[in-house]
């Protein structure tokens, strides 16, 4: 504990240094739009790692397809960009082959909710050593704007032109009932939550969840007439909720102060236990069977 | 392979000769290969390889896994192998269908891996339990765009063993999938077969250059020159890995005509460019042969029962059995249709690999197709003669 708390005092390096350490010159420009909070979520993940001291040569980063899943390219470090969906099934043979290795996986809400829900329920119940950065914008955006698993109810998409008849998946929720032994929500506006709740999730060991809620701007916020990024960031204020503050005015609050929570989304470090890892069940095998 | 290594692999198969089924021989090849790692998902008839190297596997310090679905199980083989194991799955062909979309990454990403698909009649659920050899135009033609396969057939179960051990070291050398092809029938069929005391394996070549210096998907430096060599995760390589067209360094270049022509014409060839030195045939009686008998895996052991039977009755047969049937082996049957009539290709399909005979054939190719699960009587063969 000490350790860490010692890691946690490291000070911060400027961003221009960060950039200059973590990220592939040679693949610049990004592709992402302007407001995206894709690059924000990767600046939280980059000085998590920074604050964390993680040794790049032994970590990995997978993803699978979608705007969140370019990511991996940008870092430089070994990294699998992979089919849509199925990051978390490759994520789980190279945790188990070599389990020195830190994995971390970027994905979206289509590539991991819609096609990827099998993937990412199992390794949630396996609870497999590694951190899952999940960009939650709530709309398929690299492929212009199909509603998702995530699209709140009521909402419009190219493919829901009537707005969404569906009732959306929440993905944190499934992280929880899965078996993830860190889950945590965070709006991409304010940096320092997410920041060190990432550094948590890359010392847990086990199926770490970030859910991060992230704007997109382009084909998101365009058919669901909110105008400028302003009022992203407007909605996230009024729609989330610290979860230690929900839970107060559950207890304890009044019954209009009750209703309120019926719109509301949680945000905050959801649920965290100790479980054994995939990797130790494998290894406390491998040593009462091994010839 | 360290000798420890293999060591420990036989202590783990124990006898040197042992009355097994084909799906159990994929199993011991596997590990005397060096496969240290297993995804798997449950079919008919294949699950008995997985079974085995839930068995196995750990007892040499290997991982295996069942995972959530086919989907899944190929992508924790190619996850496995480039944290650096020798890795690989076993499916039939409704999983091999499933499969399909990360063998077509595989094949892009250039990752070894080796998959045994012991086949059964389709489409679809079609006779779980009965052979058929449907799949073979599948392991070549499935995934979408260009790439080349190779795809080995053995024919019995000390073949099928010493065959999953070749099927590794060519996945290695040329840094590509594998596909062993069984069927029900050899999978499930029983015959002693002798464990190797050495077995020659190959590993996958790794760069010996600076990390800056290393060029992940271009020209290999030592080695096969086609064949760029591997920088396992954690070696410090920074390789990225993805399946969309990539240049030398591994990074996207998706606009680029001449980037894909590149990469993709490189990844065929380096496995056509070896098409000869892949090709291995079994030949019986061809010198005086007026009709050669063509056939391959289970179905050959047929053909042989129609080449002894139809010599008997004074017929001047031939026998040829292909052992790898991609890449096609174009010479040896072109040489063959010009010393003989005709040839009669026979399998558990409507005709698949008699397509390619037609192809390359000068003379006339007929073919004994046979589906519904069982393998051919040599009577039935013969009267395509």
């Amino acid at each position: 504990m000490e350790e860490k708390e010692e890691k946690r005092k490291v000070e911060m390096i400027s961003a221009a240094e960060i950039r200059d350490k973590y990220l592939r010159d040679e693949m610049m420009p990004h592709i992402f739009c302007t407001g995206c909070g894709i690059g924000n979520v990767l600046d939280y993940t980059l000085w998590a790692m920074e604050k964390e001291g993680l040794d790049m040569d032994k970590t990995v980063f997978l993803s699978g397809i979608g705007c969140s899943s370019r990511l991996p390219g940008y870092i430089d470090v070994d990294s699998l960009h992979t089919t849509h969906g199925r990051a978390l099934a490759f994520a789980t043979g190279v945790k188990i082959t070599n389990p020195e290795l830190n994995v971390v996986v970027f994905t979206g809400d289509g590539d991991c909710m819609g096609i990827g829900g099998n993937h990412f329920i199992h390794a949630c119940r396996r609870n497999i050593d590694m951190t899952v950065i999940a960009v939650n914008n709530y709309i398929y955006g690299m492929t212009g704007g199909q509603v998702a698993p995530t699209t709140p109810e009521g909402d419009y998409a190219t493919t829901a032109p009537h707005g969404n008849i569906e009732p959306p998946f929440n993905m944190s929720e499934m992280a929880i009932s899965s078996g993830a032994t860190y889950v945590a929500r965070w709006g991409v506006k304010r940096p320092n939550q997410p920041i060190n709740s990432i550094q948590e999730a890359l010392q847990n060991k086990g199926m770490s969840f970030i859910e991060m809620m992230s704007p997109c701007t382009t084909a998101y916020s365009r058919q669901n007439r909110m105008g400028a990024i302003e009022e992203f960031w407007d909605w996230y204020e009024d729609k989330t909720i610290l979860a230690e503050d929900y839970e107060k005015i559950e207890k304890f609050g009044s019954e209009d102060e009750r209703e309120t929570l019926q719109d509301k989304i949680k945000i905050g470090v959801l649920h965290q236990e100790e479980k054994k890892s995939l990797s130790e069940r494998l290894q406390a095998l491998i040593e009462e069977v091994h010839v | 392979m360290k000798e420890e290594e293999l060591e420990k692999a036989k202590k783990v198969i124990g006898d040197e000769s042992q009355f097994i089924h084909g799906d159990t021989a994929v199993a011991y090849g596997a590990l005397l290969a060096g496969c240290r790692f297993f995804g798997g998902y449950p079919i008919t008839p294949a699950s008995e390889i997985a079974e085995t190297m839930a068995e196995i596997l750990p007892k040499v310090g290997g991982k295996y896994i069942q995972m959530e679905d086919e989907l899944g199980s190929i992508a924790s083989v190619i996850g496995s192998s480039w944290a650096g194991a020798k890795a690989m799955t076993a499916t039939s062909g409704p999983g091999l269908s499933l499969m399909q979309e990360n063998i077509g990454f595989a094949h892009m990403s250039e990752t070894p891996l080796v998959l045994a698909d012991v086949q059964r009649s389709g489409p679809s659920t079609g006779q779980p339990t009965l052979g058929a050899q449907g799949d073979i135009m599948q392991t070549r033609y499935g995934s979408h765009g260009d790439f080349a396969a190779i795809t080995l057939s053995p024919n019995n179960i000390q073949e099928t063993l010493d065959y999953t051990i070749r099927a590794f070291n060519l996945a290695e050398k040329y840094r590509t999938p594998v596909f062993l092809m069984l069927s029900a029938d050899l999978g499930h069929m029983r015959e002693m077969v002798k464990i190797p005391k050495e077995v020659n394996t190959f590993e996958r070549k790794q760069p010996k250059v600076a990390p800056e210096d290393y060029v992940p998907f271009g020209k290999g430096e030592y080695g096969k020159e086609k064949v760029p060599e591997f920088g396992v995760f954690g070696d410090g390589y920074h390789t990225y890995v993805t399946g969309l067209t990539h240049d030398e360094q591994g990074f996207p270049a998706t606009d680029d005509q001449e980037d894909h022509d590149n990469l993709i014409r490189r990844q065929v060839e380096k496995i056509l460019d070896d098409r000869e030195e892949l090709t291995d045939v079994e030949k019986r009686n061809l010198d005086d042969a007026d009709v050669a008998l063509l056939s391959y895996g289970i179905t050959s052991r047929s053909a042989m029962g129609a080449l002894k039977k139809g010599r008997e009755e004074g017929k001047n047969l031939g026998y040829l059995r292909l052992k790898t049937l991609w890449p096609f082996p174009i010479k040896e049957i072109k040489e063959l249709s010009k010393n003989v009539d005709n040839i009669v290709v026979a399998e558990m399909n409507l005709g698949q690999i008699y397509h390619k005979v037609v192809e390359h054939a000068d003379c006339e190719v007929r073919l004994a197709d046979k589906i519904g699960g069982e393998v051919h009587s040599p009577d039935e063969i013969l009267a395509e003669v």
